[in-house]
């Protein structure tokens, strides 16, 4: 069985989009050969810099006849419809369709179509230049004078050349011949651009793969991979050193080489003082080389390794040089951020987040921070925080986005900011929320578990949230620009984690008002949309009325009125704002009302629970039990659905599940017999069999300690409440006929009935549970 | 221009007398790129007499980019960056540094070759040196204007930008130009081996007769700073960006109004209109680095010099060199 091997021969091809290429090449071209009747035992495909290439082996040599017989019109049908039968069917007259007969339908046409294989070279050269011509790079160009017509090709960079080749094993293969822009296929290619740049025919993958390994090329990128690990390691423990494995980084430079040669290289032991996440970003980013660390220690060394293309004839002397000049410059700069953002207290720099733009229709980073800040500040008590250090670390948790070193390294916010706060010595709690306040980042990460963090994380988040709800862009389908399923998810785990009650509808009205507070003039002079939706004007006396009934008493005097018992600054002057906050204010007339962002949000969150409870294992429907619409204590439904998850994996839960069921099942029917709702009311005159006796005592007992429990929020003791029911509920169905023929007893019974409903229902909505 | 190009041919640096060699001096290296794409066939201009922020914006790239009439040029372009100012302090920042640009029309088959040769013709070994093409998309808002490429890497040094212009001005390159953009300072540390840009050796000689870079620049860059951070008057800054928008938009106007009245169609007036752009664009950069420029009005500034660039890129291709061909005149 023959092989085919392809390679599209360019300038360098970005090292990020090399491995799709390769797997968008196998896929077209297997694809198109199957659709066009060949067969192939297996493809892979290959990427360097400069090549994309595909070997397919065992290949139909050619694509199997084919006959088909088409039914046409009944003999004598009219002229129109045999006309589009010859046509359908590529018939020059009547006379070459055969003539069948059937006892239902008569005598009718049918066309004979049988095509004949093809060999497979002809359709490989047929396919070929459709495939590269529509080939989906992410990005393309044109080039060169042919750039002029319509229909040049476009590729990543320019396509220099093309290699076919078709035949079996024991044969020499055939050049497989197309043209692309110009282009033609042959069977020559280029080794490595520097090392072996000459031209070099091959005939199939074997010689392909030796020959460019020869010529200084490894085809296979997962070789390279391995070539560049293997060498790195294994230099790193020649030094007593440890490399820093980075798989992404480690896929970047090999795309980047066709023959890696892996070089070690040094710099200044003082940059060891900067973060090992700086050094390590610096080096990574920029240069694209590994750093190394001391394996006792786990510090990083000032050591680093790079990966070359080029089998230097000093050996890599100059080249090593010149890598280190480079990393050294970089060093220097990072260093000199270090040593410049040092010189300024975070704490200095928050009213420089002024001329941030959180979004354009939002206000700026600095008006964020307010209102993380006062919103910090409300949430400690509640998460067990000290309000002054919740508030402390809001007010310095976005001052490193100002920093040198974050604006050169914009993924180390947070992680820089706890830098710097360790630095100043803030306390240690604060400097942490710096960072951990972003967190959880993604499911896989941890929550912060810190409370002062907490606070922080919490604010942050539900700020974000209300602001994107204050200007609609909510989520919708797969839509989420701004991350907002992370945050309310994020809000969710650090709650539950940190077992807090926190009532959403409460602190989104904090949020909401802090956030619809609007400035006017030039002095901090804030009102609420509602005071001005009153239509007052500035100077009216009762403008501020509702605003003083958030913020406490009004003093025209104070030009901090809102925040007057803190420290630092707060919300800027509205000159400071520039333009961005113009967009701000028009926008807030079409902000939505405090009690629709509640209620949507809340629903939100609700979302965000259910998928989370799902993804811990629990079941849906439990889930749906007990939240109610109104639910706004995240912790307390968590509580509820594992203790109610708890009572059903029991006997008696199960049992008394059974029992409820049967009880509604029954009500549901009568009350639909009887066009009428049961009631509580149980008279102990009509009981007459000791086993409805016995339960109206079970109830009698259980209702109320059930109810006591669930006032305290305590599930687990509302559950093992229940629990005694299970028995009398079991006999009363065993023994018990409901249906008396006696009115008085039947409904007397069914209000019985009733009140086994209602006393689970105080637990959770047993009708939702199934099973 | 097409058919009797010659391949440029490597000069042995040893034939040239000590003070020429690229790797001895600034002016060294600047002379010999200029030799080897003279030898191509490069029409080698001088730098353009304005502050521009770099070499693509000489009219001799952005303009003559568009339209369908070959074009080979090389040429020094001074290049202002006020923001990168530092005083003199930093080793590798500079608010005025050279670029070599050169421009070829259509690209050519072998432009990787033809700038591997130049890094040769500088003195670069290539048995010695890791020279890496590292992808490199090329934006430039103010321009209209993107291209896709690379930086090359010498040794992990970016050195140059290697640029298939797809579009200039807003208008698509037809045919592509290729352009090649040479950090000069960056490649004259490298070959001279010095650390500092004020280190390097000027003009080759040694002892006394020796200017350095820092001869020439320290001063002017302490100088600059000054007035780019603290001095430039933001207020006639702003006016001054005004002013040049309005002339832009007048001139094209009047070039296009010529040419109706001439009855041939051609604009008559695009290459002083661009030079009211570039003032515009630089007039902005300095307006950034005096930091009264907020994040929104920046973008609305980017677009505003865009619209200019754009109409003047849309006017050169209704003149001879944008490849328009005069209509005869109306009797009328």
């Amino acid at each position: 069985m023959p092989d085919l091997l392809l390679e599209l021969f360019s300038e360098e091809i970005p090292a990020r989009m090399q491995k799709r290429a390769g797997e968008d090449l196998q896929k077209l071209v297997t694809n198109a050969l199957v659709d066009a009747g060949l067969t192939y035992d297996g493809a892979k495909a290959f990427v360097t810099p400069r090549r994309l290439a595909l070997t397919v082996h065992g290949l139909t040599a050619r694509s199997a006849d084919t006959r088909e017989e088409r039914k046409g019109p009944k003999v004598g049908a009219p002229e129109k419809a045999l006309a589009g039968f010859m046509r359908g069917a590529g018939l020059n007259s009547i006379d070459e369709a055969q003539i069948q007969s059937d006892p239902k339908k008569g005598e009718f046409y049918v066309a004979v179509i049988e095509k004949s294989g093809r060999p497979a070279i002809d359709i490989i050269a047929e396919v070929m230049p459709g495939i590269i011509r529509n080939f989906p790079w992410p990005k393309s160009m044109r080039w060169g004078a042919g750039s002029t017509r319509p229909d040049t090709l476009r590729w990543v960079r320019p396509l220099r050349s093309i290699l076919c080749t078709f035949g079996p094993e024991t044969e020499e293969p055939e050049i497989v011949h197309f043209e692309v822009d110009g282009i033609a296929s042959s069977n020559t290619t280029h080794g490595h651009r520097f090392m072996a740049p000459d031209e070099m025919s091959v005939r199939r993958f074997d010689d392909y793969v030796d020959k460019l390994t020869a010529a200084k090329v490894v085809l296979d990128s997962t070789r390279r991979e391995d070539i560049i690990l293997t060498e790195a390691k294994n230099l790193a423990f020649s030094q007593n050193m440890e490399l820093v494995e980075d798989a992404a980084l480690l896929h970047e430079v090999a795309g980047l080489v066709e023959w890696p040669v892996v070089l070690m290289g040094s710099f200044d032991e003082r940059f060891l003082q900067l973060p090992d996440e700086v050094i390590q970003l610096t080096i990574r980013v920029n240069q694209k080389c590994f750093v190394l660390r001391d394996p006792k220690s786990g510090e990083l060394t000032n050591r680093f390794i790079l990966v070359s293309n080029l089998v230097a004839s000093d050996g890599g002397k100059a080249i090593v040089a010149g890598n280190q000049k480079v990393v050294r410059a970089r060093l220097s700069d990072a260093m000199f951020f270090w040593e410049t953002d040092l010189k300024i207290k975070l704490e200095d720099r928050v009213e420089k987040l002024g001329n941030v733009v959180f979004h354009a229709k939002l206000g700026t980073q600095l008006e964020r921070v307010e209102r993380i800040r006062a919103l910090a500040r409300e949430l400690a008590p509640i998460v067990g925080a000290d309000p002054d250090e919740a508030e402390r670390a809001a007010l310095l948790c976005k001052a490193d986005l100002v920093t040198e070193m974050v604006g050169e390294f914009p993924e180390l916010q947070g992680l820089i900011g706890r830098y710097y706060a360790t630095k100043q010595k803030e306390n240690a709690a604060v400097a942490a929320a710096c960072e951990e306040h972003y967190k959880p980042q993604g499911p896989g990460d941890d929550v912060p578990g810190d409370p002062v963090s907490v606070a922080v994380a919490l604010a942050d988040k539900l700020d974000t949230l209300c602001c994107f709800w204050a200007i609609d862009e909510k989520p919708t389908g797969s839509k989420d620009p701004y991350a907002l399923r992370r945050s309310a998810l994020g809000f969710i785990r650090n709650v539950i984690e940190i077992a807090a009650h926190v009532s959403i509808n409460n602190f989104v009205e904090v949020s909401y008002k802090y956030l619809t507070i609007k400035m006017i003039e030039n002095n901090f002079i804030g009102i609420t949309v509602e005071g001005r939706k009153l239509g007052l004007e500035a100077d009216d006396p009762d403008y501020h009325t509702s605003y003083i009934s958030y913020f406490g008493e009004y003093d025209p005097e104070d030009n901090y009125p809102y925040v007057r018992d803190v420290e630092g600054p707060m919300f800027s002057r509205r000159d400071q704002f520039g333009v961005p906050n113009a967009e701000k204010y028009v926008d807030q007339d079409n902000w939505p009302q405090l009690l629709d962002v509640q209620e949507n949000l809340l629903s939100f969150f609700h979302d965000r629970l259910k998928v989370y409870l799902r993804d811990q294992g629990q079941r849906h429907d439990l889930i749906d039990a007990v939240i109610t619409d109104d639910a706004d204590d995240l912790l307390l439904i968590v509580q509820r659905v594992e203790a109610l998850s708890e009572f059903l994996a029991s006997d008696d839960g199960a049992a008394l599940l059974e029992g409820t069921k049967r009880a509604r099942n029954i009500l549901r029917a009568e009350e639909k017999k009887d066009g009428k709702k049961f009631t509580d009311d149980v008279s102990a005159d009509l009981l007459s069999d000791e086993h409805e006796v016995a339960l109206a005592a079970a109830i009698d007992i259980a209702v109320p300690a059930v109810e006591a429990a669930v006032a305290k929020a305590d599930f687990a003791a509302a559950m093992s409440a229940l629990a005694p029911l299970r028995k009398p509920v079991d006999n009363f169905f065993e023994n018990v006929m409901v249906n008396d023929d006696d009115q008085a007893v039947r409904e007397n019974r069914l209000n019985l009935l009733n009140r086994i409903r209602k006393a689970t229902q105080t637990v959770a909505n047993f009708s939702k549970i199934e099973g | 221009m097409s058919s009797t190009i010659t391949t440029p041919t490597t000069i042995s640096t040893g034939e040239l007398p000590p003070h020429m060699r690229p790797e001895r001096s600034f002016q060294g290296l600047i002379l010999a790129l200029q030799r080897y794409w003279a030898d191509y066939g490069c029409v080698v201009l001088q730098p353009y007499d304005m502050e521009v922020g770099a070499g693509t914006f000489h009219p001799a790239t952005t303009l003559r980019a568009l339209g369908p009439k070959p074009w080979r040029a090389a040429y020094v372009q001074p290049s202002r960056r006020p923001g990168d100012g530092r005083y003199g302090e930093n080793p590798n920042r500079l608010q005025h540094y050279y670029q070599f640009q050169v421009l070829l029309k259509p690209s050519p088959p072998d432009l990787q070759e033809l700038y591997l040769k130049s890094l040769q013709a500088i003195g670069v070994d290539m048995a010695l040196h890791d020279i890496r093409f590292v992808e490199d998309d090329w934006e430039s808002p103010t321009l209209g204007a993107w291209g896709l490429g690379w930086e090359c890497w010498c040794d992990g040094m970016e050195v140059s930008q290697f640029t298939y212009f797809q579009q200039v001005c807003g208008v698509e390159c037809s045919p592509v130009a290729g352009e090649l953009t040479y950090g000069l300072e960056r490649l004259a540390m490298y070959v001279q081996g010095v650390d500092n840009v004020y280190d390097l050796n000027f003009n080759g000689r040694d002892g006394d007769e020796r200017v350095s870079y820092g001869d020439v620049f320290l001063q002017s860059e302490q100088e600059y700073s000054r007035h780019n951070f603290e001095h430039a008057n933001t207020d006639n800054l702003l006016k001054h960006f005004e002013d040049a928008e309005r002339e832009c938009v007048a001139l094209l106007a009047a070039g296009a109004k010529q040419g109706e009245e001439a009855g041939d169609g051609i604009h008559k007036m695009v290459l002083p209109a661009y030079d009211q752009c570039i003032k515009a664009s630089h007039l902005f950069n300095l307006l950034d680095a005096r930091g009264v420029i907020s994040v929104t009005q920046r973008q609305s500034y980017i677009l505003r010099v865009r619209d200019l660039s754009k109409a003047c890129g849309e006017a050169f291709l209704q003149t001879e060199a944008g490849g328009a061909i005069a209509k005869e005149a109306s009797n009328a």
